[in-house]
């Protein structure tokens, strides 16, 4: 029982203390995931509405590439994009592994499908006619896709917290293209593993709880950005 | 009134779904300033008419021509969508404020904010709803959403407006306000209108001709009373030619009711008109009682009229029979009241209805409104 009650004493002081390691790797970890984030979402939102707004053949197996993909388990990403980055590898002359880029990449990998896959559905539950109102009322096809996802704002908004969430808290991935380089690319997740596995559990436990804040934080601003904005 | 010149004109519109066709318009025109109803069954391709109309169906063959002016490639189609309108059945309103759905049309056509500002105005006044400005459109009841996407159409001050049953999913009573609301913006507006219903009710009030579409085809097209009373075949006749139509004039007024002249009968209904005035009256058959006038049937009703049997159809659960009473009239009867009334063609019978069963449209006030004469 001690332990855990030395180790909440000791991660609030690192925490009060402001401790200068624990704030870089807070810093890096919501850079690095923001960074993925906002990527994902560039490509998941427009592939995601491209394809719940067009018809082409093999249609269903995109979409069900996409769900499947939404399930992507983070250690594959990250043996994949270790290989593609590995010094001969297909992108090894970019000499990006072990550093943040690649942790940026490898995140972004697990996020797009996630956010692809719930803009994907986002869209497609809007009412069948409303895209042809949207054309009636004179929109061009950008105008109209623009007003679709506005209308389609709020789960919308769930995919940024649904991808954001899924990166700041995966570890598999940036340990693999990473490495946990102290200063460096050590993010929230990787520095908890290695303490924990070190048996301090007061500073993993201090992360562990940062890790539990941000993610609230971020989550927490979101939806009160999803919840504002509904007139009387 | 540029009556020579249809502002839409359509020739040979052919619309196929995996093969089959599902629209066959050889040709269509619709005079400017007027209102095209489409009414058939479900399925008879009035909205794909709408939709092809619109061009929001793209995949389409044959010619449309807007004021003279084809519509084919991907630039008049959008330069034409911007003359247009459509409203349709469901609201479609955007999850946000009414003001900020009316103004959509507009913010779409990069209109400035304080433009946008008094045409939504005007626009929610003469839909009565101004009063909800600031209301969120989720928070609407149905009759008030519809009022909402009506605005937002008539903002864009469209040149054609497209409305597929706009009013299907109302109530009675909401819907009747709507309708007359509606009717009177259409030509206070000189908007062209097609709309598909099919509620021959809602046709009859608003239309200045009905098109009566079966299985893709425009299968007749003409004057509410010309489709009413001379169907072109046994579809159009049982579509639409359950209803007694009888035009007449006013002859007398008092208390909410009054006294028309139908070929020299005189038949009471309700409303209230103005003497020398010509109205159109129709019946449902439903509410025509038929007794034969020797058991002294007492009624209440206040139309009683002696006539002949002219014809029996039988109608699966009823039989309808047409009688000549001085003017046509039809009626139901169920197979037990055709054999205890020993109904047969050539028998004498006497026909009633209630004044209030009469329904009554003033045929000048949809002709000939003061806005009319303004603009003549």
């Amino acid at each position: 029982m001690d332990i855990i009650i030395d180790g909440i004493k000791q991660a609030f002081i690192l925490l009060f203390t402001l401790d200068p390691e624990v704030l870089g790797i807070t810093w890096l970890s919501l850079k690095v995931s923001g960074m993925a984030t906002l990527i994902s979402l560039l490509i998941g939102i427009s592939v995601g509405t491209a394809v719940a707004l067009t018809r082409f053949p093999g249609r269903r197996i995109v979409i069900s590439l996409i769900n499947t993909g939404m399930g992507l388990p983070p250690v594959v990403v990250g043996l994949f994009v270790t290989i593609f980055l590995w010094r001969n590898g297909p992108l090894g002359f970019l000499e990006i592994l072990y550093t943040p880029e690649a942790i940026i990449i490898a995140q972004a990998i697990i996020a797009t499908p996630i956010v692809m896959g719930i803009s994907l559905a986002a869209i497609q539950h809007l009412p069948a006619n409303l895209r042809l109102q949207i054309l009636a009322l004179g929109a061009t096809r950008l105008q109209m896709v623009w007003i679709l996802i506005k209308e389609a704002r709020l789960p919308l908004l769930a995919a940024i917290m649904a991808g954001f969430g899924g990166v700041i808290s995966e570890v598999g991935a940036s340990i693999m293209v990473g490495g946990n380089i102290k200063g460096y690319t050590r993010v929230l997740t990787t520095a908890t593993v290695m303490e924990t596995s070190k048996g301090n559990f007061d500073i993993a436990m201090a992360l562990g709880i940062i890790l539990l804040l941000l993610a609230f934080m971020v989550n927490a601003i979101l939806t009160q950005i999803q919840q504002r904005d509904r007139p009387r | 009134m540029n009556s020579e010149k249809p502002i839409l004109d359509v020739k040979n519109l052919q619309v196929k779904r995996g093969g089959v066709s599902v629209l066959d318009i050889p040709s269509l025109q619709v005079p400017e300033g007027k209102v095209l109803c489409l009414i058939g069954p479900n399925g008879a391709g009035k909205s794909t008419l709408l939709l092809a109309l619109s061009r929001l169906l793209k995949s389409i063959n044959g010619e449309i021509y807007f004021r003279g002016e084809k519509i084919n490639s991907n630039h008049t189609i959008t330069v034409y969508r911007r003359h247009i309108a459509m409203v349709f059945q469901e609201p479609l309103l955007f999850d946000t404020t009414v003001f900020e759905n009316v103004a959509s049309g507009l913010k779409i056509r990069g209109m400035r904010h304080n433009e946008i500002t008094s045409i939504v105005e005007e626009y929610l006044e003469r839909f009565g709803i101004s009063h909800l400005v600031d209301r969120s459109a989720r928070k609407l009841s149905g009759g008030e959403a519809q009022r909402t996407s009506l605005a937002r159409a008539f903002a864009i001050r469209p040149e054609i407006i497209f409305l597929d049953e706009p009013f299907s999913s109302l109530d009675p009573p909401t819907r009747e306000a709507l309708m007359e609301d509606l009717d009177r913006i259409l030509r206070e507006t000189h908007t062209t209108a097609i709309m598909a219903t099919h509620d021959q009710m809602e046709a009859l009030r608003l239309s200045d001709q009905i098109a009566v579409m079966n299985e893709g085809k425009i299968v007749q097209i003409g004057s509410a009373a010309e489709v009413m009373n001379n169907p072109v075949d046994e579809f159009v006749a049982s579509f639409v030619g359950m209803e007694t139509v009888l035009t007449g004039r006013v002859t007398k007024t008092y208390d909410g009711t009054f006294i028309t002249s139908v070929s020299g009968r005189d038949i009471e209904a309700v409303g209230n008109v103005d003497v020398g005035e010509t109205v159109v009256c129709f019946i449902r058959p439903e509410n025509v009682t038929l007794s034969t006038g020797t058991s002294g049937d007492v009624t209440s009703a206040r139309n009683i009229f002696p006539g002949k049997i002219v014809k029996i159809i039988p109608m699966g659960l009823f039989h309808k029979i047409q009688l000549d009473c001085g003017f046509p009239l039809v009626a139901y009867v169920t197979h037990q009241s055709l054999d205890n009334l020993s109904l047969r063609v050539g028998n004498d019978i006497v026909a009633s209805f209630k004044a209030t069963a009469v329904h009554v449209i003033r045929k000048e006030k949809l002709l000939l409104g003061k806005w009319y004469k303004m603009i003549l």
